[in-house]
């Protein structure tokens, strides 16, 4: 039997986790690690099982996605704005630049305490956590993107009569948008560890909240279904942005 | 000197004389370096008649890049003034083909004709007219769905061809634009601009560093001189049109009007060569 390339790397990519999980469950039940840290995966998805049925994974889950979403877009869009200036005209680079190199390798979790003093225990804080995560990786792909463009592009934008308005929608969008993808999934990424830490302090809802209760009730089941969680939303947002990318970007040549 | 550069001059012409398409006076262009002032044009002044084709040779430095972005609005002029008559004013004065790669790779093949039409705000009816006909004069008409990335250089180049003539210009500028191609494919181009520009014949500016090209092309040669920029001398082409790129070469005239070019270039070329080892000693 012959397999393409494709396939071959997709079965090879499915079999490492599914021979981690059997190796767990094996040393789990011949008692090699401690069950009480370590309960076997069968264990962990009849907890999963459970939770769904009941609801209180449901409940956390689409608190924490509604975080997620106003996050991503009260982060990302003034991002996007701000980065597509930034690139294209050199007095506001210089104004906001300076700004954005100071403040961004600041820690984004040491924030959160400023944030709770900001915004309070609400939804509010969870959501600016988000949306900085996502801001900065954002802007500064952005920016990047718009400089990275080759001058002949703006030149003939020029020659052919773009006005300012169709040059930001012919050429800086479209041309910086490979990068501005790139940034659109690190901060997704971000997204997720910033929510994850938001909801652990002073939250009522969410994953994050989930895995920190479970910790304190020493409910240890309960803490990897939210780590599993975590997990698949990770996987299933990059493989949703990896489509999105290839619909929105149909000229990109890939390998 | 300074803005503008490109004026929409009142008709000057009279009866036996009619005003030049182009007329450029005493253009001057210096650059500020950290080593000090460039003066990349020194003084051309050239008139160009209406559906005159153009060409301008001359050694690499010289200039030839900068006085087409200065017909074109892309860059002002230190000195001098550019005319460029326009017959039409709904018209864009210009449109120009660029050396090297200059369509948008996030374009399809029509996207990229129609470039041009669109910024002008052309209504919709008249851009699929006029894009499918340059596409189809450029044989592109079936890569019209295609990205830049799925066409070969040439196909490129006639792209960019296609986008420049669409907007119906004043004045046609081009840079270079088969520099980056092979001799096969230069040649077939050429062959297709000639074919194209015959249908209308737009006063064209052609920049080329091929003696052979401008020769072929054109119904004028400016040979420009090494930095900085003067014009050495203007030949006039005498072989009549539609022509034959090949059958043009076989054409003994042809062998020796471009030994003659060579002859007025050659010393350029050798003063380039030299002011390039003085910089980089």
């Amino acid at each position: 039997m012959t397999l393409s390339p494709g396939t071959r790397d997709r079965l090879i990519g499915l079999a490492s986790p599914v021979l981690l999980l059997l190796l767990w469950e094996g040393c789990a039940r011949l008692g090699w690690v401690d069950p009480r840290f370590f309960p076997a995966p069968s264990r962990i998805a009849a907890s999963f099982v459970k939770m769904a049925s009941t609801g209180e994974l449901w409940a956390n889950l689409s608190a924490s996605l509604d975080r997620l979403f106003w996050g991503y877009l009260l982060g990302g869009i003034p991002a996007l704005l701000l980065g597509l200036a930034m690139g294209l005209y050199r007095p506001i680079r210089a104004l906001v630049d300076p700004l954005v190199a100071a403040t961004y390798p600041i820690p984004k979790s040491a924030i959160l305490p400023l944030m709770l003093l900001i915004f309070g225990l609400g939804e509010a804080s969870k959501v600016a956590m988000v949306a900085l995560g996502v801001f900065y990786p954002m802007i500064i792909n952005t920016t990047a993107g718009v400089l990275e463009i080759d001058r002949i592009y703006l030149d003939v934008g020029k020659n052919f009569g773009a006005g300012r308005w169709q040059t930001f929608r012919t050429i800086a969008l479209p041309g910086a948008a490979p990068l501005i993808m790139a940034g659109v999934k690190l901060g997704a990424g971000l997204g997720l560890v910033l929510i994850a830490i938001a909801e652990m302090v002073g939250a009522q809802s969410g994953i994050g909240y989930m895995i920190w209760n479970a910790w304190q009730l020493m409910a240890v089941d309960t803490m990897f279904v939210g780590l599993i969680v975590i997990a698949l939303l990770g996987f299933a947002f990059n493989w949703a942005l990896d489509e999105i990318e290839r619909w929105l970007l149909p000229w990109k040549a890939r390998g | 000197m300074s803005l503008p550069d490109l004026v929409l001059a009142p008709t000057k012409s009279t009866p036996e004389k009619p005003a030049p398409k182009i007329a450029i006076a005493g253009l001057t262009k210096t650059f500020t370096t950290r080593t000090g002032p460039f003066t990349a044009l020194d003084g051309i002044s050239l008139d160009i008649a209406r559906g005159n084709f153009c060409t301008i040779v001359g050694p690499s430095g010289c200039g030839k890049t900068t006085l087409l972005r200065i017909l074109a609005g892309l860059e002002s002029a230190t000195a001098g003034e550019v005319t460029i008559l326009a017959d039409d004013p709904t018209k864009p004065l210009n449109a120009m083909v660029f050396q090297g790669e200059s369509i948008f790779p996030w374009m399809t093949v029509w996207n990229n004709a129609a470039y041009g039409l669109r910024m002008r705000g052309a209504p919709r009816a008249h851009i699929r007219e006029v894009v499918g006909h340059y596409l189809d004069r450029t044989g592109l008409s079936p890569f019209a769905d295609r990205y830049p990335h799925q066409l070969s250089g040439g196909m490129k180049q006639r792209v960019s061809i296609a986008r420049a003539f669409a907007t119906d210009p004043e004045v046609l500028l081009m840079d270079e634009p088969f520099s980056a191609l092979d001799e096969q494919n230069r040649t077939l181009l050429q062959e297709e601009l000639l074919r194209i520009w015959d249908e209308a014949k737009k006063t064209v500016v052609f920049i080329t560093h091929s003696v052979d090209e401008a020769v072929t092309l054109g119904d004028r040669i400016v040979v420009m001189t090494a930095h900085p920029g003067r014009i050495k001398s203007i030949v006039e082409v005498p072989f009549p049109r539609p022509r034959q790129v090949l059958g043009l070469r076989r054409d003994p005239a042809y062998g020796a009007l471009v030994f003659r070019i060579w002859g007025d270039l050659r010393d350029e070329v050798d003063r380039a060569r030299r002011q390039e080892a003085e910089i980089e000693p």
